[in-house]
């Protein structure tokens, strides 16, 4: 393997702000203040790491080296793609039109969040329809949270009655994974969330206030929280023979190795592989990635595998959250996290919801600077999970 | 599993009718599959779409959303949800005899 300092890293990014983006959800509700989301990226990084603020233009695979938008490049051994998905609200006919920040928002951007606030105070009576506009999308459970967090807002303010509170989904029920589907649309139905579901939005009309369908049926809305359709990003889509037909990079599900070149490996939502776009994935493949390029760059074969282990925290208003951890083979179900000693799973506790909160430190101080969280590794722990006899 | 009788080839399916074993379909299958799902004619357009289903499935393991198909398969999206009213993904994917496209989670 390699040596001390026998690799240099240079980090390429075209903005030196850092966003928690699980803190979002929380802003429409007055639950987090904006400027305690972000912070200084370049802080985050561990010395001897280099930091090059600059956009990338694109991938040149066969030169090895990254064209950077001020006409400058930066050639790598190894290029680790970690730049995420982005929103892409103009794909959707209507959605950027008339209405867009006065009745029609989402809450995935910090702006976006802020100006949803704003709207939730005024708000004070009609439906509220949230609305995904195709998968994939960044945190699939976020928008059902939104659904739970805006019924105990508008109880809270004494008006939940007034308030038609609907989700609207192209999947055919809350969630796709089974168990964990039975789980969450009970709790819609116990909040009064109405839920329509295969519903593929064609059009949002914010001057007719309904969203279209593209079989032709219509939702109507007072008020719409959008989540809008995600891709990769624009350089991916620049470089030939590096994303698919999303911007999404295409790899080995196991080694995170990209199926562009040997040398490009993909960490986090840029990849495409069927996971959760979530923040616990991308932490669960740092390992993987990070020994997968030692082991590279060493000439040894790769011998890193990655699970598809993902752990959720899921918000379910008035001081509960419910936890959901699993992997490319085993849905989310009831148990215990890490192990029989641990968190309820699937199931909504006060415990899971103060675990929730004390992720946000957890993040910026043990995962960020690349620590392990004690009892909780790469690997989806088995134990302390009520596993079917016909599951592996 | 569940089987069914098309032309005579008993195939085997899922609980929701769609193919386990794609090597089992044959062109003269799918629109006797197409008539279950209400679909009594197949034009060349509903076959430019399932001969793009097979061929996504073929090289890369799974069947493309509806999305992926609008940007991909030469069909937009308005007019794929005329071929196949029920859902183009899930409706082309049944008449083309692949497993249903994986939702991503």
């Amino acid at each position: 393997m390699l040596g001390d300092g026998a690799a240099e890293i240079v980090v390429i990014d075209p903005d030196d702000e850092h966003v928690y983006q699980p803190g979002l959800l929380f802003v429409p509700f007055g639950k987090a203040e904006p400027d305690s989301l972000t912070r200084p990226r370049h802080r985050q990084f561990r010395r001897g790491i280099a930091f090059r603020q600059a956009a990338v233009d694109r991938v040149d695979l066969d030169g090895n080296k990254v064209l950077l938008a001020d006409g400058t490049s930066a050639g790598y051994d190894v290029l680790v793609i970690a730049t995420g998905a982005r929103l892409l609200p103009e794909e959707t006919d209507g959605l950027t039109g008339p209405g867009w920040l006065e009745r029609v928002f989402t809450f995935y951007t910090l702006d976006g969040a802020v100006a949803l606030r704003r709207a939730l105070a005024e708000f004070d009576g009609g439906r509220l329809a949230v609305a995904v506009m195709d998968m994939p999308v960044k945190c699939p459970v976020a928008p059902l949270e939104f659904c739970f967090l805006a019924d105990a807002y508008f109880r809270e303010r004494g008006i939940r009655d007034k308030v038609d509170l609907t989700y609207v989904t192209p999947l055919d029920g809350a969630f796709t994974k089974p168990v964990c589907n039975r789980q969450l649309s009970g709790l819609l139905k116990d909040k009064g969330v109405g839920v329509i579901t295969e519903f593929n939005t064609g059009e949002v009309d914010g001057a007719g206030r309904r969203l279209v369908s593209y079989d032709g049926r219509e939702v109507g809305f007072d008020l719409a929280v959008v989540i809008p359709l995600h891709g990769g990003q624009s350089y991916v889509e620049r470089s030939p023979g590096l994303g698919d037909e999303l911007g999404f990079v295409p790899v080995d599900q196991q080694t995170l190795q990209s199926k562009a070149r040997p040398n490009v490996f993909v960490i986090g939502d840029a990849a495409d592989i069927p996971t959760s776009k979530a923040g616990s994935v991308a932490h669960f493949e740092g390992e993987v990635v990070a020994r997968n390029v030692t082991r590279y760059l060493a000439g040894e074969p790769l011998d890193a595998v990655f699970d598809g282990h993902t752990n959720c925290f899921i918000e379910s208003g008035s001081g509960k959250a419910l936890l959901i951890d699993f992997n490319y083979d085993t849905e989310p179900l009831t148990g215990r996290f890490p192990g029989r000693i641990g968190l309820p799973l699937l199931r909504q506790s006060r415990l899971n919801h103060l675990g929730k909160l004390a992720f946000g430190w957890l993040y910026w101080h043990v995962l960020l600077p690349g620590r392990e969280i004690p009892a909780v590794g790469s690997r989806m722990p088995a134990a302390g999970k009520h596993l079917p006899s016909a599951s592996r | 599993m569940p089987t069914v009788t098309y032309a005579g080839t008993q195939v085997t399916v899922n609980d929701e009718g769609f193919f386990t074993d794609p090597a089992q379909w044959r062109e003269d299958i799918a629109p006797l599959i197409a008539r279950q799902e209400g679909i009594t004619e197949l034009t060349e357009r509903h076959w430019q779409v399932i001969k793009f289903m097979r061929h996504e499935y073929d090289t890369k393991g799974s069947g493309p959303t509806v999305r992926v198909l609008g940007k991909t398969s030469g069909v937009s999206v308005k007019e794929l949800y005329q071929l196949f009213p029920h859902g183009p993904a899930k409706e082309a994917a049944k008449i083309a005899g692949i497993p249903k496209p994986r939702g991503c989670v």
